[in-house]
């Protein structure tokens, strides 16, 4: 039997592969993949909940979030795009242009 | 026509904004004739009021007239209003018509100068603020004016600004005359105190019931006003930046001297006859520092050798008179002085212009000499103006001194013979200028020389007019005959409070003719002693004052550096103020004020530059920083 603390369990987990993705790796495109692990973790409890509360307002927050997600990494890669034409790079460790 | 007396102090400021504003590409001719018209205006409207005064009553002359209330706070009533009464119509009548004829004279001297426009500004607005002071009902209104002659003596002495010492000067009559500001200030304050209004009528009317004759406010009082007249009108100790007053061009010199300013103290003081007349110690004062002046200014006269310097001690010597008057009494005497000393002053300056104007600038009384053939109209108008300034019949100098001379024996010997030993000394160094500048050799260096002559008619005309009113000048005030003396019945309504205070129990008996006769032969040995001496000493044998010298060279250095006293006014206040202003720069504005400023700014940048560490530019820092403020934030909603 599948119960809701399992769908929070595995959000939580991903989430937090998510947050040690975009905290310790390097390269810009796979912070961007980090992210949407995040979100998606986030959709998971969102989904899990409208399940179990029988309620649609998870499920359209749901359809929300992947919007976002989409414009996000539209516009993130664009970033990588641009960064790694000036630079030649998309390490994150090399890029402090706004630094004191 | 009284009606009309706000238009006399209002034609000199008319003129003062059209040529400080407008008349910028105006040719000089005109600029000089607007400034010269407008005080000749003040002048010709002071005149018809002045025939207006004469129709009246002797008791009723005297009206206000008020334009405005210019300050209403609390009890403070002020007007912006005109008295019209004997004193201040003479007091018009000098400063308008003198100062007409100086500025007339101006234009011809001042041909080609840089600043044409701005002296004659300048000039326009010393004369308005010297009729405010004169005309003004009230003692605000007459402080205005009293700031406003002492503003323009600094833009006009310091006129030539390029000039280091022309510029000192200015900031030193400025400052000396603040000094003696401070004081009348104070003593407007105490009036006010006193009597709650500053108006004329009302301080003089209640004057006798508010004051105790002789009591110590009244004394305090009229000490603090004659301090202020001491700074204006140049007595010790305030009097030394007259001398150097001297560094503006001359006519301003002839305006300090005669018309404006300086009789300001004079006129001061005679306004309030009935304060002086309740406060004995304060007369006495007065005419001590009188007489002193007189005897002490005529001193340092006669040892120096520039020709103005010359005229600016006897300046200061004759307020010393006019004061010594004031003093034993006799404030219609030194009215009419001052009256007599604006005509010959103003003479005696504008001839010394002239001679100046001849002489390429020339100052110096030891290389000039022989200049009468050269010069005649200015010898002549120049020796007319010694003549009176001397004493001699039938000038006008004769009468006023005469009549200062004759009251002081009535009050004090001590005071007569202060008079007359410096009437002796000013006939002779006046005579010693004349004979060292027109007699005698000609010691003009030949480059000088070469440049000489007589000046234009702008310059020579208002020197005849200033001769013939010093010749006939004095005849309105004629003593002994019954009723010649117009001058004195004509101020008579304004100073009888003061006469019947002073005269307070004892009913003043009627001097003998014989006694005046005396003294007027007295008067005129003093002069001709005066005359002889220096023509002994400077024409039949020229080596004399060099022999007086080499006798007694420490009193001839010690009289011709005027008694060291303004080193000693140096030593004594300016460098200590200097001195204190600099350790108050250097420790306190430095380091207090400067500290706490930049103390706030350094702070500030070391705060700042701590903070920065965390602009790592990095988002990975970012990014954890966003991490650690959610877990703070999760872990107090969660644990509190």
């Amino acid at each position: 039997m599948v119960t809701l603390q399992h769908y929070l369990v595995l959000s939580a987990i991903l989430f937090t592969v998510g947050v040690m993705g975009v905290m310790f790796r390097r390269n810009l495109i796979v912070i961007l993949m980090s992210l949407e692990l995040m979100l998606n973790a986030v959709n998971l409890t969102f989904i899990a909940f409208s399940r179990y509360l029988g309620s649609l307002e998870g499920q359209i927050f749901a359809l929300f979030v992947m919007v976002v997600a989409a414009a996000e990494v539209a516009v993130g890669l664009a970033i990588a795009v641009a960064i790694f034409r000036m630079e030649g790079t998309v390490d994150v460790n090399e890029i402090d242009l706004m630094k004191w | 026509m009284i009606d009309l007396v706000w238009l006399i102090p209002v034609f000199p400021l008319i003129g003062f904004l059209i040529n400080g504003l407008i008349a910028r590409s105006f040719p000089e001719k005109v600029i000089g004739w607007i400034g010269s018209l407008s005080v000749g205006a003040s002048f010709v409207v002071a005149v018809s009021i002045f025939l207006e005064l004469l129709e009246m009553d002797p008791a009723s002359r005297s009206a206000q007239r008020v334009v405005y209330t210019w300050i209403l706070s609390g009890d403070l009533n002020v007007s912006f209003g005109f008295l019209v009464d004997p004193l201040s119509m003479v007091m018009m009548l000098v400063v308008s018509g003198v100062g007409f004829i100086i500025h007339v004279y101006s234009i011809g001297y001042m041909h080609g100068e840089v600043g044409f426009r701005r002296y004659f500004a300048y000039l326009n607005l010393f004369v308005f603020n010297m009729l405010i002071l004169v005309s003004a009902n009230n003692f605000l209104l007459m402080f205005v004016g009293w700031e406003g002659v002492g503003l323009c003596s600094y833009l006009l002495i310091g006129y030539y600004y390029e000039k280091q010492s022309a510029s000192d000067a200015g900031k030193k009559a400025f400052v000396v005359n603040r000094v003696g500001d401070f004081g009348f200030l104070i003593g407007l304050f105490l009036i006010f105190y006193t009597f709650g209004s500053l108006n004329y009528t009302d301080v003089f009317g209640a004057a006798t019931d508010k004051l105790t004759q002789g009591g110590a406010l009244v004394t305090a009082i009229t000490l603090l006003l004659f301090v202020g007249a001491t700074g204006k009108s140049a007595q010790i100790p305030l009097y030394t930046w007259l001398p150097d007053a001297m560094e503006g061009p001359t006519p301003v010199s002839a305006l300090i001297h005669a018309a404006t300013m300086v009789t300001a103290g004079v006129y001061m003081v005679a306004r309030c006859s009935v304060l002086f007349a309740l406060a004995p110690v304060s007369l006495t004062v007065v005419a001590v520092i009188g007489g002193a002046t007189a005897f002490y200014a005529a001193t340092i006269g006669i040892t120096q050798f520039d020709i103005k310097r010359v005229l600016a001690y006897s300046t200061i010597s004759q307020l010393g008179y006019m004061f010594m008057a004031c003093g034993v009494g006799a404030f219609a005497s030194g009215i009419f002085h001052l009256m007599t000393h604006a005509f010959f002053k103003a003479l005696l300056f504008l001839a010394a212009g002239s001679v100046m104007h001849a002489m390429s600038g020339e100052l110096d009384m030891r290389k000039m000499g022989a200049l009468r053939k050269k010069l005649p109209y200015t010898y002549w108008t120049y020796l007319f103006g010694t003549l009176a300034i001397a004493g001699i019949f039938p000038f006008a100098g004769f009468f006023s001194k005469d009549e200062i001379l004759f009251y002081s024996l009535q009050r004090n010997l001590g005071f007569w013979i202060l008079g007359a030993v410096a009437a002796v000394m000013t006939s002779f160094y006046m005579f010693r200028s004349v004979f060292m500048t027109f007699w005698g050799e000609s010691r003009v260096e030949p480059e000088a020389a070469h440049h000489l002559h007589e000046s234009p008619p702008l310059m020579i005309v208002p020197l005849m007019i200033l001769a013939v009113l010093s010749l006939i000048g004095g005849a309105v005030g004629i003593p002994i005959l019954e009723g010649a003396n117009r001058f004195g019945n004509f101020l008579d309504p304004v100073f009888a409070p003061a006469q019947a205070i002073l005269s307070h129990g004892h009913h003043a008996e009627h001097p003998s003719v014989t006694l005046e006769l005396a003294l007027m032969g007295i008067s005129l040995a003093i002069a001709f002693t005066g005359l002889f001496l220096a023509r002994r000493m400077y024409i039949t044998d020229p080596d004399a004052p060099d022999r007086v010298i080499d006798k007694f060279p420490e009193v001839h250095s010690l009289v011709y550096n005027k008694y060291w006293i303004d080193e000693l006014y140096d030593f004594l206040f300016v460098n200590s103020i200097v001195n204190f202003s600099r350790f108050l720069w250097k420790a306190f504005d430095d380091a207090v004020i400067d500290g706490i400023v930049n103390g706030v700014a350094t702070v500030t940048r070391d705060f700042g530059s701590t903070l920065r560490r965390f602009q790592s530019g990095l988002v990975k820092d970012y990014a954890l920083s966003i991490l650690v403020g959610v877990l703070v934030v999760i872990g107090y909603l969660v644990l509190r």
